[in-house]
């Protein structure tokens, strides 16, 4: 048994925070990416990306992240890559979180009025600029509330990069608890951690809301 | 060496995936059944007349929804016996679920609650049916008729997230493909029809419990 100060864990818990935040923001932003491509294929005038992309929605949302995240790992090297965990990591929760923003923006598209698809027609606007132009920037400023909701979901979700050996938050705890046998310190850290990282998104999602209900 | 795709291992696997599955299915309905009815304890607590129960649990609704899932698995498996309280990984995985769960339903179960008009309790009592009844034959069905899409989403989210439970090796569905993946040698395959059956048993679900409200509760309340 190694000896550990309080210190010492809180000090090495707090390092691989970094490793959490990297991979929230990448996933975050590469879902951003992705999300995007699938909201324009969901609300396509054609029928095909429609399909594909409710199906690709249907798809992540109906099967448990765990197993996305085993597949990424198990599957790209299927292909000829070889891979890491980081990048399985980034992959699987970049289309896992593309599937929930993509749905999440399709409210927000539908909730934009029909007068300005109506306008932004009549200005003789190609459909990509009518989106990117009129129609998104509104359904964006409507859904901003559920997206940051959405982004404390995929925070949490992080913690499961650990299974896939990724030395994340979760990871280094269950390590230090290897060395010290002392879980109930250990874990009850790692949540004090994830939930300072949290809460603060979870209020202001709630004060986004209220804005919204309000005015 | 060329990796091909092989399925030949499926019909040996099958009996384990399918008592996997029967698993995930029972900690579901277990864990939908006790959240249920402790959501309905805690927001019954979040409109009580203790100031400070209120905010116990509104503390413990902030605490569970802001830490993953994960780590309170790991913390109520591997750091509660250092307080002498020592579970079995089904015992941990049900009631790890069933306090995650709760502290999403809490809210929606409260909001149901508020949102049937007073009429209807005071009818129920001028009825001279007891408190009792009134809670549970005329505000209940109508509240639970009103969150019941959102209830539905709840309990479908749980059975996803209680794939991880298998890293405290309860034999579900997830641990039983990692079994079969370590004997076989089939990882992505493996991996993949388990996910096939985790989709088909979403999509089952959600069908057999909209087809139950519509049995139970009558379409067109909600």
């Amino acid at each position: 048994m190694i000896e550990f100060t309080f210190w010492d864990i809180l000090r090495n818990l707090v390092f691989a925070t970094r490793w959490t935040l990297l991979l929230s923001l990448a996933a975050f932003a590469g879902g951003a990416i992705v999300g995007l491509a699938i909201l324009s294929a969901r609300i396509s005038k054609t029928r095909w990306p429609r399909r594909f992309a409710s199906g690709y929605i249907a798809l992540f949302q109906g099967t448990p992240l765990l197993m996305q995240l085993f597949l990424m790992f198990f599957g790209l090297p299927m292909l000829g890559f070889r891979i890491e965990s980081w990048t399985a990591a980034v992959c699987g929760l970049t289309f896992y979180a593309s599937a929930y923003l993509a749905e999440i923006w399709r409210s927000g598209v539908e909730a934009v009025p029909r007068g300005q698809w109506d306008a932004a027609a009549s200005l003789g606007l190609h459909r990509l600029l009518e989106l990117r132009l009129i129609i998104l920037p509104q359904a964006f400023r409507i859904t901003r509330a559920p997206t940051v909701g959405f982004l404390v979901q995929l925070i949490k979700s992080t913690a499961l990069a650990s299974i896939l050996g990724f030395d994340e938050l979760l990871k280094t705890a269950n390590a230090i608890n290897n060395a010290t046998f002392e879980p109930f310190k250990v874990y009850g850290l790692v949540a004090v951690i994830f939930f300072a990282l949290c809460y603060p998104l979870t209020q202001y999602a709630r004060f986004l809301e209220k804005k919204a209900t309000f005015g | 060496m060329r990796y091909s795709v092989d399925f030949n291992w499926l019909w040996d696997g099958m009996g384990a995936l399918a008592y996997g599955a029967g698993t995930t299915l029972a900690l579901t309905v277990s864990t939908s059944v006790l959240g249920i009815v402790l959501s309905i304890l805690g927001a019954a607590a979040r409109r009580g007349p203790y100031p400070w129960l209120r905010k116990l649990v509104g503390l413990y609704v902030e605490i569970m929804r802001n830490t993953p899932f994960l780590v309170q698995l790991f913390f109520i498996f591997f750091g509660l016996p250092s307080l002498g309280i020592r579970l079995d990984p089904i015992t941990a995985a049900v009631l790890a679920m069933t306090l995650n769960m709760a502290a999403y339903t809490i809210e929606v179960v409260g909001a149901g609650l508020d949102a049937i008009p007073r009429g209807q309790k005071e009818a129920a009592q001028a009825l001279g049916l007891r408190p009792r009844l009134v809670f549970f034959k005329i505000i209940l069905p109508q509240a639970i008729a009103i969150i019941f899409p959102a209830l539905t989403s709840q309990i479908i989210i749980m059975m996803l997230e209680s794939a991880v439970v298998s890293q405290i090796s309860v034999r579900e569905l997830a641990q039983e493909a990692d079994l079969l993946q370590s004997r076989t040698f089939r990882s992505f395959e493996t991996y993949l029809v388990a996910t096939l059956i985790y989709l088909s048993m979403s999509a089952a679900l959600r069908r057999l419990l909209f087809a139950g409200k519509r049995r139970f509760l009558g379409a067109g309340l909600a």
